[in-house]
């Protein structure tokens, strides 16, 4: 498959009459992306603002952070299986409008949306307070069921991304990346020497606002299965959950999976990354030794030497991921495990749920309850008090002057378990 | 959280689906359940069957309180 | 001006004695005695020991509250910036007693300790997470080396210094998980500890995995007509509208509801544990904390009674640490309110 990633660098965001893209500043049309959002009828009413880095913005219950980008060649364009129709993907030519993201808020579904500060010690902790945001407020009509909600929501937000991506239809790419991989025989026929290596990525697949989307499919439905790298990249995987601000993957994090982008810079060179395998956590036992077992075997059908294996969530999953590290390092095939860790405020709590001895090398992307305080924001788009209902937060946290305490379990991508922001633990 | 009660000399029985979280960290009794959402119940049963279905769980947890044991068991 | 330091030695440091004196009760002197004299020396102009508690470690160990008196109320007396007790390598009373001494002037009087023991001493456990302990030898050989350590580590923690690796310093980590910013990101990290694997390179895991204690199991009760059982659950399930505002998430806090009279748990409660798909609990909450079968066994005389308060919290990213607390403070409640047996229900 061939993939090319075109990103449009893009330099401010403004509200004016027509989307378009001229010298690198994007222009949006709020009324365009309202009229067609509220063409479902699920939907009440659309807000659209923008937040942009060191503005004192805060942006918060974050549901979903998606990146807007259009594709000029091939087939595929939007998000196949949920906001069009189903092509295979991993193909062809993507315009990227790079430096801009699309941020959904709106009425909390469940407990665990999150908050983005675009400047000060809040903006450290968050890689999405280095983009251009596009922030839509949607509001559903009353009386939905939850489930109904969270995909109203949820479709909303890829649709608004859809629509501002073609702003990038005939712009100009300030750099081209291009991922390039045959089939397994053939790479590994030119790279005979170099150690096989797969990535399993774990998705939380645990029921409303706890599922993954693969083309469309919810993830709790699937059995452990082989994905081309290229497809990630291209949309295929999108995010339909919440498990916790810190540590969900996002859509954009999908599109820009930073561990397959890590492993693919290598291929060729140091290893032959041999593709992803995408493993759902499930709430039984018994789905979680079906989803192990199926893992360890497609890895050990694959051949491959090594494998980087990605947990979402913390908690019950734990167990998904160290039965999966067991069984890999008892078939003799070397992993490391990217996960956070729940160590108390006080950092001095057994980091995980779970225990075992082969899991040996472990990156650590940071203690989930780690205590922040963010200063007052000039502006909240959204409302400040989520915060006293969301996962991290807690009742009285927010001050009176609009300062709030609370811990990085609230705030999106901090403890990012595929490896996307640079946290990591150490023991004193 | 059970570990600390069973301290005190009370015997407590872990009800929870994810028995290999249980084990792990050292609980001795043990019921196996359904899933994390719903372990004592099933919204998929129907309320009768459902009912039959809690209702058999907790006699078990209560068989487990009743039943001597040395280490790690499952009921 | 120079910092205060206050030393804590044993019968045998203190020169008092052996073995015959162990169960010496605590002195204070204004001297600087044994070990307390080389630390004295090693900090030089930054810090003075004002005074030497001597204390049989029989004594600490058998009558802990007088002995934890005597020590605030010297801490009170002399003042001290810094308090140093031992090292007692691996001695084990001495071990148990620096510990003590840390546990209490740690916890209730707030003041730094630093001590130093051998890493199989059975004061360690306890004295590394209320001190700094230096890593000694297994015997009192290694005091030159010790007091060094120590010193410097004193030098610096007086003056406020921020602190190198445990391994770099010489003392025992504390199991403290620090979160901090590195340069590189958590997925770049990880492809390169691959490679080290594969190459045979050495590399450093970033996340030791828990070692988790044993209990040994509570005796079963013998006739379960007649037992009082209490309803645990770490679901969330709370009454309505959360009254006691427990988090949906790293609980802080767990909730006691009385239960007395309801036969199911319906209606009046609902979950607010972020962790799993709230819709079948909050429908009927007895799909998590079964209450309703509970009822339904005391009405048939299977059990005696149901407990009348029901205990309850999140369980999804609370910390081991806090879990612990709201066991023992549960635990502790259930004991006294004669509480046969208990079911704790997780999700």
């Amino acid at each position: 498959m061939n993939l090319e990633l075109r990103k449009i660098e893009i330099k401010d965001v403004v509200f004016g009459e027509e989307t378009g893209l001229k010298e690198g500043v994007l222009t949006v049309c709020k009324q365009d992306i309202i009229d067609e959002l509220m063409e479902d009828v699920n939907v009440k009413s659309i807000k659209v603002d923008i937040a942009k880095p060191g503005e004192k913005t805060r942006i918060i219950p974050v549901k979903d952070v998606i990146q807007p980008r259009i594709k000029v060649e091939g087939k595929g364009n939007g998000f196949p299986g949920v906001t069009s129709e189903m092509v295979q993907l991993g193909s062809g030519k993507v315009n990227v409008l790079d430096g801009v993201a699309v941020v959904t808020i709106g009425d909390i579904v469940g407990f665990q949306e999150g908050v983005i500060d675009m400047w000060g010690e809040g903006a450290k902790w968050t890689p999405f307070s280095k983009t251009l945001n596009i922030v839509v407020d949607i509001e559903p009509v009353d009386g939905l069921d939850p489930h109904t909600h969270e995909a109203t929501v949820r479709v909303a937000g890829l649709k608004a991304a859809e629509l501002i991506g073609k702003a990038g239809k005939e712009a100009e790419a300030s750099i081209v990346d291009k991922y390039e991989m045959d089939d397994i025989f053939t790479e590994t026929g030119k790279y005979p020497d170099l150690p096989k290596v797969a990535y399993v990525e774990m998705l939380i697949s645990q029921g409303l606002l706890h599922d993954g989307y693969i083309y469309g499919v919810n993830s709790q439905k699937i059995l452990p299965t082989l994905i081309h790298p290229n497809e990630e990249l291209d949309g295929a995987v999108i995010s339909g959950n919440c498990v916790a601000a810190c540590d969900k993957i996002t859509t954009y994090q999908h599109q820009n999976n930073s561990a397959i982008l890590d492993l693919y810079k290598r291929h060729g060179k140091d290893i032959n990354f041999v593709g992803v395998i995408l493993t759902p956590e499930l709430t039984t036992l018994e789905g979680k030794f079906r989803t192990c077992d199926y893992t360890a075997k497609l890895c050990r059908t694959l051949g491959v030497d090594g494998v980087v294996v990605s947990e979402e969530g913390y908690g019950n999953p734990d167990s998904d991921l160290l039965m999966i590290c067991k069984r890999l390092e008892d078939s003799g095939i070397k992993t490391v495990l990217i996960t956070d860790e729940c160590s108390g405020w006080d950092g001095m709590s057994q980091p995980l749920a779970d225990t075992t001895p082969e899991a040996v090398a472990v990156v650590s992307t940071g203690n989930v309850s780690h205590v922040v305080e963010l200063e007052p924001a000039d502006k909240v788009i959204g409302s400040a008090e989520a915060i006293a209902t969301l996962a991290g937060g807690w009742e009285g946290c927010l001050q009176e002057d609009g300062s709030m305490v609370c811990e990085l379990n609230a705030v999106i991508g901090a403890t990012s378990e595929i490896g996307y922001h640079n946290l990591t633990v150490e023991l004193y | 959280m059970v570990k600390e009660i069973e301290r005190y000399g009370i015997p407590i029985v872990h009800m929870s689906t994810i028995t290999t979280i249980s084990e792990s960290v050292g609980a001795n009794r043990i019921v196996p359940t359904i899933a994390i959402p719903y372990p004592v119940g099933n919204p998929n049963l129907s309320k009768v069957v459902e009912e039959d279905l809690r209702e058999k769980l907790v006699r078990r947890a209560l068989t487990a309180l009743g039943t001597e044991v040395e280490e790690t068991t499952y009921f | 001006m120079s910092y205060k330091v206050l030393y804590y030695v044993n019968q045998f440091f203190g020169q008092v004695g052996g073995e015959d004196k162990a169960g010496m009760a605590p002195v204070m002197k204004d001297e600087k005695v044994g070990p307390a004299l080389g630390f004295d020396q090693l900090m030089g102009e930054e810090a003075e020991v004002v005074g030497t508690i001597i204390c049989g470690d029989n004594y600490f160990n058998e009558n802990n509250e007088e002995a934890v008196k005597f020590i605030i109320d010297a801490v009170s007396e002399k003042n001290p910036d810094l308090v140093v007790a031992g090292p007692a390598f691996n001695a084990g009373r001495y071990g148990m007693a620096c510990a003590g001494v840390a546990k209490v002037v740690a916890d209730e009087l707030n003041i730094p300790v630093i001590t130093g023991m051998y890493g199989e001493n059975p004061g360690l456990e306890i004295a590394r997470t209320k001190s700094l302990v230096v890593e000694t030898n297994d015997s009192a050989a290694g005091m030159k080396d010790a007091l060094a350590k120590m010193a410097d580590l004193a030098k610096k923690m007086l003056k406020g210094e921020k602190l190198g690796y445990p391994e770099d310093e010489g003392y025992f980590a504390q199991g403290k998980r620090l979160t901090v910013f590195s340069d590189k990101r958590g997925s770049e990290r990880a492809v390169e500890m691959l490679l080290a694997r594969f190459k045979g390179e050495e590399f450093k895991s970033e996340l030791p995995m828990p070692v988790f204690d044993r209990v040994a199991p509570a005796a079963a009760i013998k006739d379960l007509s007649k037992a009082k059982i209490a309803l645990v659950t770490t679901g969330g399930i709370v009454p309505n509208g959360n009254p006691d505002r427990i988090q949906s998430a790293s609980a802080q806090k767990w909730g006691k509801y009385n239960i007395a009279g309801k036969d199911s748990l319906e209606g009046e409660f609902y979950t607010i544990h972020g962790g799993y798909d709230p819709v079948y609990a909050n429908e009927l909450p007895d799909r998590v904390a079964p209450l309703d079968m509970l009822r339904k066994f005391q009405k048939e005389g299977l059990i005696g009674e149901v407990y009348e308060y029901f205990y309850t919290t999140t369980g999804t990213g609370t910390s081991v640490g806090n879990a612990i607390t709201f066991g023992k403070e549960i635990g502790k409640e259930l004991k006294e309110a004669g509480v046969d047996a208990a079911i704790l229900t997780s999700t």
